[in-house]
């Protein structure tokens, strides 16, 4: 082992010019739709974009510190930082403080602070030193059980604040678990799942439950001659009809009216402008508005008149669409993309397991965050409240990703220690 | 595969984000739309409409304030019906029924919901309009008519329909626009055009700041005035005269073509199609089909001329060479020609010539020039074509020109109009009425106002028009200063005004002078015809006059149409006497001729085919008898 500070210039500057790119732009389109004529002055803690500008100001502290911060220390640690961070957790459920409904804040004098962000880099960490422990097996039953273990807790606390959005991201851990070798019968029973899902809403469990039939017959037919397992075919299709039903049943006695509503929206299903469809429909206005290049800074017309609710926090992608039209917003998702792929490519590269497993769970983590949050603002995809990583207001959120990146980039540019 | 999945996620998902933001952005252009109704406000400011001036520069239409109660539809919000129905003085059923009109429409447009309030409903409603959300009142300029004729040049404005939205971009839901007359012709020019101011709107409706700093707001371009040839104190006169009458006076000044008088009988008050009485009176006069108030008889009414279109027949026989002036045609009393029935001619001395065959009308003579000027050719066909290129370049028998947007063509036949109706042989003899101005001709009272003015130009004519000046333009358009020359050699016309001047001086109007005019003119005397349950019948005959004044100078030429009014000098031939009098002298001399016609009444005489019964035409010189006989026989 060599003295770590000797390596600080290797960290991969690629990843930090593009943190560096989506932080500015992200302020850039905050300043935007907080912005306010009447007031004067910049320096003024009620100004929104002012107070970013003092969470960057602390993100950038937080990546020197992390920066020279021993590798060691964190791995080691990395328990106690999961143990700590699920302490936090339920610990909202006596001194949280309620804000839009969700009790996910704690209150130090002005400022908040939402540990389900911070949640994610800790099981981040905690994930990847069980994963990369020898004698961990994923393969085992008992591996797999403790794995998703870690990952549920912090996600099962979470949901009940209530924060389903947050809770939903930890499926980003699948992704860390599966390039190390979980069985790939979790990927299809899962993808599997979700199709069923749709295509229930979507035709009815009737259609579903005769077409699984016909597929599973005709599957069966096709490989008579290996003399397949009645009792394999008739149970899984019985399992998957059965499922189907369920997803009727908790879709409409589990699932709460808002929650159908989303979920009908995005289908296709139902066309309401007025009260539940508003964000979406005035986000995707305000996103066609842009055209080619876009109204321009301070002028899109529906980010002005504030038409878009949420828009400085979860719906910010789309004041990118509105002012800088499709170059701009087109350049965010390609800056996005390069960034989890670097992560990703930097990852296959790490000969030391708990590095990998730690990069791809944050490969995954930024992934699902970027998908599902431009997913609901370009209405692909049904609401669910999750910021967009860099770009959305708020200092927690900032720092967290913050936080998750440059551990990374710290581990990645200890690389060249392992020889 | 463990390696590559991630990775092949995050970039077609990527690509499937970019797909999508091309749809939304580039494909997909509705958003543009949608956003600006959303986030812009437009406030339009209404310019002041052109005022119209007489040619004497009294002021004839000015403006008044109007408030309109206007509405958003989508920006409604629940308010108290009953409350709002009360301050504006409608049921509260007609409101909700014109809110539901509003939201069927468009949602999302500014719409009237209620057009012009009182000043005091105005008062009420403007302290107590913010409870009412979504509600605002736009403020118009309606006219303020300072005269009570003249409705039929003058035209109205009114609420802009759907057809005229969408085919023209300027206007709005609520604009006003104008309609017939003078106040449609120039649109364009009286309206001017409007401010925009566009606002940028918060997502709770409220304005907050202009749209782009206002660089796309523009300020209103007031309307212009303009003036107009119409001599207003002439016609008012004209209409008093009219009054109790059915027809048509066009008075126009041969030297440049102006209009100095278009009066249409019956008409109506201009101010009646201003404000909220507007729709009530319009609907009765539009389904008024009896006396058609909305119908200008000067311009739209096709009569057959009658015995001034002698004039022409005379005109063309001149230059066509085929009589000459002291040729003499021996009359005595009919002309036979070899028809069913001769046609009939009146008494007078036996032998005339042209000038006394106009001065004594005689139906003989113009029939046997019209013979022989399409004798002339080798074949009716061509004589007839030759005889239709002179008359039409008199203006008749086509759209004239003139600066007002209705209008007839009237009709002059050619070849191909009697090859259409008769299979084997025409000739002259075939429309010999044609000569004398029955037949199938038929003209407006502009397009005999328009010869009578060429006539007195000897030879040629100014096109027709109603517009003097615009203000700030200064020039009118060159189609009404351009000479029109017509067919007929300027010299052919000596004769023909003297005889026209003869008609006053010992002929059919020797009892119509006015002292110290030299009046040309010529009476006419129209047979016509109604259907009646599908019967033909004639009604009494329609009254027509033509004259211009003084002869060699010639300041006014004029054209009288009395539906029904009998013979020529009766009520045509006394009321241009009038005018010309009343325009030359400033004060009429004639008052003997004033008060037979003002103490005269045709009203009678219009309802008799509308009472079912048997009835006396021509002043009881003859029964209406066909009808008579169906009547019997049906009984």
């Amino acid at each position: 082992m060599s003295i770590p500070s000797r390596h600080k210039g290797s960290f991969d500057w690629v990843l930090i010019l593009i943190y560096l790119a989506l932080v500015t732009i992200g302020w850039i389109n905050i300043y935007s739709t907080t912005y306010d004529p009447d007031v004067v002055s910049f320096f003024n803690l009620s100004n929104l974009y002012f107070k970013q500008l003092l969470w960057i100001g602390f993100g950038i502290l937080l990546i020197i510190v992390i920066l020279s911060l021993d590798v060691k220390f964190l791995e080691r640690f990395s328990s106690i930082f999961y143990i700590v961070a699920l302490l936090l957790l339920l610990g909202l459920f006596v001194f949280g403080k309620n804000i839009n409904g969700a009790t996910s804040w704690y209150a130090i004098g002005p400022l908040t602070l939402q540990p389900s962000e911070f949640a994610k880099a800790a099981t981040a960490l905690a994930i990847a030193k069980y994963l990369s422990d020898l004698q961990t097996d994923i393969k085992t039953l008992q591996g797999q059980l403790r794995a998703f273990l870690i990952i549920a807790l912090p996600a099962i606390i979470i949901i009940p604040q209530p924060d389903p959005g947050s809770a939903l991201v930890y499926a980003a851990f699948f992704f860390p678990l599966y390039r190390e070798g979980l069985a790939g019968v979790y990927l299809l029973l899962g993808f599997t799942s979700i199709v069923l899902f749709i295509c229930t809403l979507l035709f009815g469990t009737l259609v579903i439950s005769c077409a699984i039939l016909l597929i599973g017959s005709v599957l069966f037919y096709i490989n008579r001659k290996k003399r397949p397992s009645k009792r394999l075919y008739i149970g899984a299709i019985l399992i998957t009809c059965l499922f189907s039903l369920s997803v009727n049943y908790i879709f409409n006695n589990v699932f709460e009216q808002r929650h159908r509503d989303r979920f009908n929206i995005a289908l296709g299903k139902e066309v309401d402008t007025q009260s539940i469809g508003y964000n979406t429909q005035q986000s995707e206005i305000a996103i066609g508005n842009g055209g080619w290049t876009g109204q321009g800074f301070l002028q899109g017309t529906q980010t002005t008149g504030d038409f878009v609710p949420e828009q400085e926090t979860d719906y910010i992608f789309s004041a990118v669409g509105e002012e800088w039209g499709f170059l701009g917003s087109a350049l965010v998702v390609l800056l996005f993309v390069i960034l989890i792929l670097r992560i990703i490519q930097l990852s296959e590269r790490q000969k030391n397991e708990f590095s990998r497993i730690y990069g791809y769970s944050v490969a995954g983590i930024l992934f699902i965050h970027f998908t599902v949050n431009i997913g609901m603002v370009t209405g692909l995809l049904p609401t669910v409240g999750i910021p967009l990583p860099f770009f959305s207001y708020g200092g927690s959120g900032l720092w967290a990703f913050t936080i998750l990146l440059f551990i990374f980039v710290k581990l990645d540019g200890n690389k060249v220690n392992e020889w | 595969m463990r390696k590559i999945l991630l990775l092949a996620l995050v970039l077609t998902t990527g690509l499937i984000f970019i797909g999508r933001l091309f749809y939304l952005q580039i494909y997909d252009t509705s958003a543009t739309t949608l956003s600006k109704n959303n986030a812009i406000k437009v406030v339009y400011d209404y310019p002041q409409r052109g005022h119209i001036y007489d040619r004497n520069g009294a002021l004839l239409v000015t403006n008044q304030p109007s408030y309109d109660l206007m509405a958003i539809p989508k920006e409604i919000k629940p308010f108290d019906t009953l409350a709002l129905s009360k301050l504006i003085a409608v049921t509260p059923d007609k409101l909700r029924k014109e809110l539901k009109r509003a939201w069927n429409y468009s949602p999302r447009q500014a719409q009237v919901i209620i057009p012009t309030l009182s000043k005091e409903e105005y008062a009420f409603l403007g302290e107590q309009l913010r409870k009412y959300e979504g509600f605002y009142i736009q403020k118009r300029s309606l006219r303020d008519y300072q005269i009570d004729f003249g409705a039929n040049f003058l035209g109205y404005i009114q609420e802009v329909n759907r057809s005229t939205i969408k085919k023209d971009p300027y206007y709005q839901s609520g604009d006003l626009i104008g309609r017939q007359g003078v106040e449609q012709q120039y649109e364009d020019i009286l309206r001017g055009i409007k401010g925009v101011k566009r606002y940028q709107k918060d997502r709770f409706n409220r304005a907050i700041g202009p749209y782009k700093n206002g660089l796309l707001d523009t300020l209103p371009v007031p309307g212009n005035d303009v003036t107009l040839t119409i001599d207003a104190e002439l016609q008012r006169y004209a209409e008093t005269l009219l009054t109790n009458k059915r027809g048509g006076i066009v008075a126009l000044e041969p030297s440049t073509g102006e209009i100095l008088v278009l009066a249409s009988a019956p008409n109506y008050d201009p101010s009646d199609l201003v404000g909220r009485k507007r729709s009530k009176n319009y609907t009765k006069m539009y389904y008024d089909s009896i006396s058609k108030p909305l119908t200008d008889r000067a311009l739209q009414g096709q009569y057959a001329p009658g015995s001034p279109f002698k004039a022409l027949t005379g005109l063309i026989g001149l230059q066509e060479g085929v009589i000459g002036l002291n040729e003499s045609v021996y009359c005595k009393g009919s002309y036979n020609y070899g028809g069913r029935k001769p046609l009939g001619c009146h008494a007078h001395k036996r032998s005339v010539n042209l000038v006394s065959g106009i001065a004594h009308s005689c139906n003989s003579y113009f029939a046997t020039v019209y013979r022989k000027t399409i004798d002339k050719f080798e074949t009716p066909q061509k004589g007839m074509n030759a005889w239709k290129r002179h008359l039409e370049s008199f203006g008749l028998g086509n759209y004239m020109g003139y600066d007002l947007p209705t209008g007839k063509k009237g009709l002059i036949p050619g070849a191909d109009f009697y090859d259409r109706y008769y299979e084997f042989y025409w000739g002259p003899t075939t429309n010999i009425s044609n000569a004398i101005g029955q037949g199938e001709v038929l003209t407006t009272p502009i397009q005999m106002a328009n010869f009578t003015a060429a006539i007195a130009n000897r030879g040629h004519f100014f096109r027709p028009h109603i517009i003097k000046n615009i203000k700030g333009v200064d020039s009118i358009p060159a189609i009404y200063t351009n000479r029109n020359n017509t067919t007929i050699n300027p010299s052919h016309f000596e004769p023909v005004v003297q005889g026209l001047n003869d008609v006053y001086n010992f002929g059919t109007a020797k009892s119509l002078q006015v002292p110290g005019i030299d009046i040309c003119g010529k009476t006419g005397t129209a047979e016509n015809y109604v259907k009646i349950d599908g019967k033909r019948v004639q009604l009494t005959d329609h009254s027509t006059f033509v004259a211009f004044a003084p002869k060699d100078d010639p300041k006014i030429a004029i054209a009288v149409f009395i539906e029904n009014g009998y013979w020529g000098s009766r009520y045509g031939g006394r009321i241009a006497s009038l005018l010309i009098d009343k325009y030359l002298n400033g004060e009429v001399v004639r008052k003997d001729l004033e008060h037979w016609i003002l103490t005269h009444s045709l009203e009678e005489e219009y309802a008799k085919p509308l009472s079912g019964k048997p009835f006396p035409i021509n002043d009881g010189k003859k029964i209406s008898a066909k009808f008579l006989a169906e009547v019997t026989t049906q009984e």
